[in-house]
């Protein structure tokens, strides 16, 4: 049942010179599908049988491009765009501190892409069978000899006509190649239950010695010695500090840079006299300012700081912003009030910048006018 | 396989017409140099080391290829040699480039004047290193380490075309493993001291092999350029081909990266570090059209020979080979006016006639001392064991 299929004629040369010399011959009778076995890379046997460059190059710079482009991106967007922060000092894409990361994507995008196309595209993995395995040509060419190989494959191919070729070219141990025709697809072997048991005997080794090293022997003595650092790690307490806290508070008195401290805490009367709006009423800060106070005061204090709010009394309402009391208010007046609040309306010091808390004032003073205008506005 | 390729090799003497070209060009050179030195001394100091750091280049680097070659026992760059050999005597013309700089040394470095001394914490405290005696002393010690290597492993070679003895072989092996960390102190103190102490309040410790990387590419270059255009105009034997062209090609790839990598792991530390004392010899380079040569640089000395010598095929092609060489020499005159003139010019890269000087006397001095000196010597070491293996190499 087991019909034999040829697949080529071998023959055997005992001197790297001869089968270079041999190379050249098969390209001068024309033959095209035919290969040389050696048993270490020979020199000049490329050109002898007319290969083409490798390929492998520009599988190479293909993977190599796509390492530098992707790693690049992947940092200028985690970097710079989704959590931007600030390194060093350094800007948010800080492209000489990215070099090196990405030249060592490049490599090994580029090495690691290199060698599996090579084994995937050129070596038509996982085809691990082939009718010159297991034959006594592929023996001798593995050790000490060189073999000479003509495919059937090939146009001229004839059993006799090669056979006297190969004798031409000073072969010996000329032998035809046959293979079973059940094989004729090279089937590959995976699937063989030998080959899955291996497999998953060697996925069960690996993931048995990672968790004996990453839960056991990790702690054992001396490699557990770099979990006890003489360091304070955040959130932790520690021995170093006779409070036993390792965050420290910051001395008294310390003022957050680009902040200034407000001085007026629970003395509105005094800000009101002492402080002065130092932002312009431009268009562009009245339009900040009435963003701001849409969002933040509109909800109690309604659109037009009328009182109208849109809590459906689940807060009590605040009086209006345009009563004469508030008009007369200076401007620092109404900043204590959104600093510090007012009995029930709530500080909201920590939602709005500063400078954002002149330019909603600077809005409530223009709605003001709007509501209260005098006879001279209308000229 | 012995010395049979070595006999069948005879000299085919250069046409006089070479040796005049290049007496020409340097005599344009010379005049240039001497014009430029009564229009504005200063500047013309400034080029000067340029020229100087070059020719120490060519010189030095030639000689660290020939120990290089008995050191690591190459063997396809033996027909070569001789070139390399024959250039390393520009180290005996160095010094006579070095005379005007030593007069100009006040000039040129800030830290010779006493007064700035005086009221400079750091000057003073880098003073025992940097101060005029000692300086002059470790130039001339260089000239004279360096020389006696000439004599030891370039005459011997010399020697060898006629006793063919095998034994200078040898012992150049031994000189030369004695000779690499001469040539590595001396590479870096020559670097150090002409062009880092230009500015004597800034470090760097990768300065020397900097210095190094461009070096090995600019000799490798002109090696390249006068072994290609020797084997096309038939004056070297015949059995030279694209594999040996390989090679070069090869080499000077690698040292474009090299000098690539070098460059910017100098540049990523202090950037990274962002220590004022180091980094104000950046800022003076990446301001105004300082920025734009050094972006140039980039391009020209990394860049486009990088992309240039890629491809394999591009490294064993003679065209491509000698395009190439020749712009990586002239990278490296540009690499040198970088590290250099902006000392000179710190608001703004200034350019005229005077920095041709540096190319033109440099051209002319490498094609005279050339012709001078294959006078009467044969082109490839015919005396070494290892010629018809390297004549007959193959990759
Ligand atoms: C949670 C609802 C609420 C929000 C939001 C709110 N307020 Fe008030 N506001 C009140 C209430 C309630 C009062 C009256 C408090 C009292 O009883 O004195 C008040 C009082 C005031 C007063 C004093 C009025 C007066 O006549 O005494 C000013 C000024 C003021 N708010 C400004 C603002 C500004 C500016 C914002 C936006 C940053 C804002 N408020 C946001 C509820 C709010």
């Amino acid at each position: 049942m087991n019909k034999e299929i040829i697949y080529g004629i071998t023959g055997i040369l005992d001197k790297p010179d001869d089968v270079i010399n041999a190379a050249k011959k098969l390209e001068e009778a024309d033959y095209k599908k035919y290969d040389i076995h050696t048993p270490y890379p020979l020199h000049g046997i490329d050109k002898a049988m007319r290969l083409k460059p490798s390929p492998l190059g520009y599988f190479a710079l293909a993977f190599g491009l796509t390492g530098a482009i992707t790693g690049l991106f992947i940092m200028w967007l985690t970097m710079s765009q989704l959590y931007p922060q600030i390194i060093s000092g350094k800007p948010f894409f800080p492209l000489p501190a990215l070099i090196p990361v990405t030249f060592e994507i490049t490599v090994l995008l580029a090495s690691v892409g290199t060698v599996l196309s090579m084994l995937f595209f050129l070596f038509k993995l996982p085809n691990n069978s082939h009718p010159l395995h297991d034959t006594d040509y592929m023996k001798k060419v593995s050790a000490d000899k060189f073999g000479v190989c003509i495919e059937a494959k090939d146009v001229k191919f004839d059993l006799e006509e090669c056979r006297k070729f190969l004798e031409s070219i000073n072969c010996h141990t000329i032998e035809p190649i046959y293979y079973p025709e059940e094989t004729i697809n090279f089937r590959p072997k995976i699937f063989e239950t030998k080959f899955v048991m291996f497999l998953l005997a060697a996925a069960f080794l690996v993931s048995g010695a990672t968790y004996v090293l990453l839960n056991k022997l990790m702690f054992v003595e001396p490699f557990n010695w770099m979990m006890f650092q003489q360091r304070l790690d955040a959130q932790y307490p520690t021995k170093f500090f006779k409070d036993g806290f390792s965050m420290r508070t910051p001395i008294e008195g310390t003022v957050a840079r680009g902040t200034t401290p407000y001085l007026y805490k629970g003395n509105p009367e005094k800000a009101g006299t002492e402080l002065v709006n130092p932002i312009e009423a431009t268009k562009e800060n009245l339009a900040v300012g009435k963003a701001k106070f849409d969002t933040y005061c509109s909800p109690c204090h309604g659109y037009q700081g009328n009182g109208d709010a849109r809590l459906n009394g689940q807060f009590p309402n605040p009086p209006s912003l345009h009563s004469e009391k508030v008009r007369n208010w200076t401007d620092g007046r109404i900043y204590a009030v959104i600093m510090d609040g007012q009995n029930s309306m709530p500080s909201y010091a920590s939602q709005i910048k500063a400078e954002d808390r002149w330019k909603v004032i600077n809005y409530i003073r223009t709605l003001q006018r709007a509501l209260n205008a005098k006879e001279e506005d209308l000229k | 396989m012995t010395h049979s390729s070595g006999s069948v090799y005879v000299k085919k003497e250069f046409a006089p017409s070479n040796l005049m070209f290049g007496v020409g060009v340097l005599l344009v050179g010379a005049i240039m140099m001497i014009v430029a030195y009564m229009v504005d001394n200063h500047r013309a100091a400034f080029n000067t080391i340029i020229t100087f750091m070059f020719l120490m280049s060519i010189g030095l680097g030639s000689l660290f290829l020939v120990a290089l070659e008995h050191l690591v026992g190459a063997v396809w760059s033996v027909p070569f040699r001789r070139i390399s050999e024959m250039l390393s005597s520009l180290i005996f013309i160095a010094p006579i480039l070095s005379i005007p700089l030593f007069i100009n040394l006040h000039g040129l470095f800030h830290w010779t004047h006493p007064e700035a001394l005086a009221e400079d914490v750091i000057l003073a405290a880098k003073a025992p290193y940097l101060n005029e005696s000692f300086f002059i002393i470790r130039t001339v010690a260089i000239f004279v380490v360096m020389g006696i290597f000439y004599f030891l492993l370039v005459g011997s070679s010399f020697s060898q075309d006629k006793t063919k003895s095998e034994k200078i072989s040898k012992r150049n092996t031994v000189v030369s493993a004695i000779f690499m960390p001469f040539f590595a102190i001396s590479v870096t103190i020559l670097s150090i001291d002409w062009m880092m102490s230009l500015e004597p309040h800034w470090f760097s410790t990768i300065y020397g092999v900097y210095y190094f990387a461009g070096t090995f590419g600019a000799a490798m270059a002109v090696l390249a350029f006068i072994s290609i255009n020797l084997t096309e105009g038939g004056y070297m034997p015949e059995k030279i081909k694209r594999d040996h062209y390989y090679n070069f090609g090869a080499l000077l790839f690698a040292f474009t990266n090299f000098w690539a990598y070098i460059a910017f792991s100098q540049f990523l530390l202090i950037w990274y570090s962002n220590l004022p004392e180091e980094t104000f010899w950046y800022i003076t380079r990446g301001q105004g059209s300082w920025l734009v040569v050094s972006i140039f640089l980039i391009i020209i000395r990394f860049l486009v020979p990088y992309a240039v010598l890629l491809p394999q095929p591009a490294k064993s092609d003679a065209k491509r080979l000698k395009f190439m060489s020749i712009w990586i020499i002239f990278a490296h005159f540009y690499d040198l006016y970088w590290l250099v003139m902006p000392t000179y010019s710190k608001n703004g890269a200034s350019f005229g006639w005077m920095e041709l000087v540096p190319p033109v006397v440099a051209a002319g001095l490498i094609i005279v001392v050339f012709n001078l000196m294959s006078r009467k010597r044969n082109l490839i070491p015919i005396g070494d064991p290892k010629l018809s293996r390297g004549l007959n190499f193959h990759l």
